[in-house]
């Protein structure tokens, strides 16, 4: 049981059994069947404590699942198991999953571009379809969308954020936090640990600061513009577009915390960092995300 | 944490020590990294989902026997209609080629496994409790789904039943284990060939289902994103689906369709792969025009993107949009023509038997070719508003899923089966079971035609006097064609269970490829060192 196969890397490490996979499936099917049943016994008016205890655990096992499935991972990948051609499968991975995400967010953008420049103008008697706008006479077109169709039921905002203010700072830390990010990644192929150490460190500080900014954000959106989720489409794509970039920019905050205290208790080499190279692509990747949100959302 | 060490430790130490060991019992199946198994676990699971979903169409065509209601309240009806349709295409076909690519792709590229084994699991095992909770939103207070397997809101927010959440959640999880199954296929096909695989002499299984994993990657997303908005206007306020806070529920149209369409190819890409490998192997000749197969597969893949709104005429959209909409559409025929071409000209001058798979294959094309040109008459815009929801729609896709997808689905298992198994299948059985089908599909789907040109609404109950006749027919061909799968649930148990001839390494004459240079049944693990190919 004791020997470590080292002299003779297999030429595709295939893990022969693994509980993780079946625990990631109860972890996560937990956790949804929870948040669903929260929604739907708030829906039927039948409140109970159950749902979300089902929730937490899901939640809490989710995140044993992820430490030790990692863990596993990482001590595979430690002693030497991975082949290149397995390094590979890990990039080709972590490329497509990333393209899956490009689509999640097009679907999103394209929602916004489909109300801006098709929909909402039909609703104000434009085009070949606006001749049907019989409900709503008096509505007029017009982005951003303060004053919805029916606003009775939807009430629009009194304003939108301005681009120029918060939004662009958050626009330069975003940038900023890239080019760190790089700089540690660099400073990891020269094997300059301590500095690839800080540039990380700032990176992480930069994601949370922006983080700490939409908060912010949304709390004036709330509390001083009447922007809210229910304040017609404008809320709604607004807080769409931001929120799950949000959550992402939290996901990628965390893939490069882990990935900087794994640098410090002195992980990886000089050749061989997959983790931090996957963490970055996605860090990048949310950044793109953030520049046409930028322009698409707030600018134009 | 002391555990989690100590097992991880244990993987770790023995690589190659436990790696032919067969492991046995429940654990076999729920720690499993074996795309051998895997490949059966989602074969398996199809096959129960087929029963189940088929049951559902029982109902409905119980229903529709007769003019009048007769056994079930129309809410129900509609429930079973929605249902049907959501377990069919997510529960059954794509797991079931997702299943024969688990199986097969490794085997045919000369791969020792798939290239994330631990992850293959992973989705597999999310899809049985998908559907369970699916599933049980049918007992649920006011019911399971009612909307129609597209659920278009606003049936599907405003006026959905709150059961609905569990569906949209339900979705969420298919979709992870879709994005999951495919980003491992891709990585395998791209990084697991063995050396001198290039990509063009890649198998047309293992193309098509190049293709189909991008596909699913680039549109399952989209998926998401269109149930969450659904969530999102049921429970936060939003008003995406809602024109009266400036969204549009047409607008719910347009994402469905934009996962819609490329999902219908989804189906059935990966079919077209399976009759590409068994034509050739029972023509005894190779596959006429190979690359042209290649790129037609690209072409239709591609065009997927850019034709959704022919599902749409009638909704209101604007003339530009569905001239283009229509011309786009009609496109899609020409690769799909060259396909045909090709596979009857592998047949030209071929020494043909007819074995069970060859029997399903060749059903294939023609009855294909048939769904395929009443989708060319639905691609016309103008003669679409007469067509539109009726039963020649419900014809058209019901012709090319099941002698489409489900004779794909069957003419693989029939062709392979000896490989998994190591016992040959009964074939004077499965020669029935072929001519059953046929004839109680046929049965089933060509009077909707004629029912749908009349003007036989989908999704109804009840209907008037005149469709009568051609219903009860349809009801008579459905319960043929569904009591058979019984026969075939037979001839599967008893090759699984070894009642047969033992199978031969190759136990086709005419058939090519890896996966017939290992024996039969396949063991447990192939393809350690990779073979050389040239």
């Amino acid at each position: 049981m004791s020997q470590v196969h080292n002299s003779n890397v297999p030429n595709y490490y295939v893990p022969h059994q693994s509980k993780w996979p079946i625990i990631a499936t109860v972890a996560v099917v937990a956790f949804i069947y929870g948040i669903a049943s929260m929604l739907y016994s708030s829906k039927i008016g039948e409140a109970s404590a159950t749902p979300s205890w089902i929730m937490l655990f899901g939640l809490g096992l989710t995140v044993y699942m992820l430490y030790g499935w990692f863990s596993n991972v990482v001590q595979e990948s430690q002693s030497g198991l991975y082949s290149p051609q397995l390094d590979k499968s890990f990039r080709l991975g972590m490329a497509w999953f990333i393209f899956s995400e490009v689509m999640f967010f097009a679907a999103f953008f394209g929602v916004l571009l489909y109300v801006r420049t098709l929909s909402i103008p039909w609703l104000g008697g434009e085009g070949a379809k606006g001749v049907s706008n019989l409900l709503w006479p008096n509505f007029t077109a017009h982005w951003p969308l303060l004053n919805t169709p029916d606003p009775e039921l939807f009430p629009g905002p009194s304003a939108t954020i301005p681009a120029w203010q918060i939004p662009f700072l958050n626009t330069v830390i975003l940038v900023t936090s890239s080019f760190t990010l790089t700089l540690a990644h660099h400073a990891l192929k020269k094997d300059e640990r301590n500095k690839c150490t800080l540039w990380l460190l700032t990176t992480v500080i930069l994601g949370i600061i922006f983080l700490g900014f939409q908060v912010f954000e949304y709390q004036e959106a709330y509390n001083h513009l009447q922007l809210t989720l229910s304040s017609g489409i404008y809320g709604s794509t607004f807080f769409l577009l931001t929120g799950f970039h949000g959550a992402h920019v939290t996901i990628g905050t965390i893939m490069l915390a882990v990935i900087l205290v794994r640098i410090m208790k002195g992980h990886f080499s000089k050749q061989k960092h997959f983790g931090f190279e996957a963490a970055a692509w996605y860090w990048h990747f949310v950044d793109v995300v953030w520049l046409l949100l930028f322009t698409f959302v707030y600018v134009i | 944490m002391n555990e989690t060490t100590s097992i991880s430790t244990k993987e770790v130490d023995t690589p190659t020590t436990e790696h032919h060991a067969h492991p046995t019992g429940i654990s076999r199946w729920l720690y499993t990294t074996n795309h051998k198994d895997i490949g059966s676990l989602y074969l398996i699971f199809s096959f129960v989902m087929l029963f189940i979903g088929g049951g559902m169409a029982f109902m409905i065509r119980a229903e529709l026997f007769q003019p009048g209601l007769q056994f079930i309240e129309p809410e129900f009806f509609n429930q079973m209609t929605t249902m049907h349709g959501l377990i069919m295409v997510f529960g059954v076909v794509m797991p079931a080629f997702v299943g024969l690519a688990n199986w097969m792709v490794p085997l045919m590229i000369g791969a020792p496994d798939m290239a994330l084994p631990r992850m293959n699991n992973w989705s597999f095992w999310i899809m049985p409790f998908a559907f369970s909770i699916l599933l049980s939103t049918l007992f649920m207070e006011g019911g399971g789904p009612n909307f129609g397997w597209t659920f278009y809101a606003p049936l599907s927010t405003t006026y959905a039943p709150p059961s609905t959440t569990f569906f949209i959640f339900g979705v969420h999880l298919m979709g992870l284990s879709s994005i999951m199954g495919a980003i491992n296929i891709i990585t395998t096909i791209l990084n697991m060939r063995a050396p001198g695989m290039t990509l063009m002499k890649m198998p047309m299984f293992v193309w098509t289902w190049l293709i189909t994993a991008f596909l699913l990657i680039a549109v399952m997303p989209v998926l998401a994103g269109a149930v969450t908005m659904m969530l999102m206007d049921i429970h936060f306020g939003t008003s995406f689906f809602n024109a009266a806070g400036g969204g549009d529920p047409v607008l719910f149209q347009h994402i469905f369709w934009f996962f819609g369409h490329p999902e219908v190819y989804i189906m059935i890409l990966p079919a077209f792969g399976v009759v590409s490998q068994i034509i050739p192997a029972f023509a005894r000749k190779p596959l006429f025009g190979y690359k042209s197969m290649v790129y037609a597969t690209a072409s239709i893949a591609i065009l997927s993107f850019i034709v959704w709104a022919h599902h749409m005429f009638t909704v209101g959209l604007p003339a530009v949009a569905e001239l283009f909409f229509m011309y786009s559409t009609m496109l899609i025929a020409i690769p799909t023509g060259v396909k045909v071409f090709n596979w009857v000209s592998t047949m030209f001058r071929g020494s043909m038997t007819f074995e069970a798979p060859m029997l399903f294959s060749v059903a294939f094309v023609v009855l294909f070719t048939i769904g395929g040109l009443s989708g060319l008459m639905l691609s016309i815009a103008p003669a679409d508003f007469q067509y539109h929801d009726t039963y020649f729609v419900v014809a058209h896709f019901h012709y090319v899923l099941v002698p489409g997808a489900i004779f794909g689905i069957m003419a693989a298992v029939y062709y392979w089966m000896p490989k998994w198994s190591g016992f040959m299948y009964n074939e004077p059985l499965a020669k029935l079971h072929f001519w059953l089908s046929f004839i109680g599909l046929n049965l089933t789907f060509f009077p909707m035609h004629f029912l749908g040109l009349a003007g036989m609404p989908r999704r109804i109950p009840d209907y008037a006097l005149q469709f009568a006749d051609f219903n009860m027919i349809t009801s008579v061909g459905a319960f043929l064609f569904g009591t058979t799968q019984l026969l075939f649930l037979y001839i599967v148990i008893q090759c699984a269970r070894g009642k047969g001839e033992p199978a031969p390494q190759r136990p086709w004459e005419g058939a090519e490829g890896l996966e017939w240079s290992i024996p039969s049944p396949a063991p447990l693990h192939t393809f350690d060192t990779p073979p050389k190919v040239d």
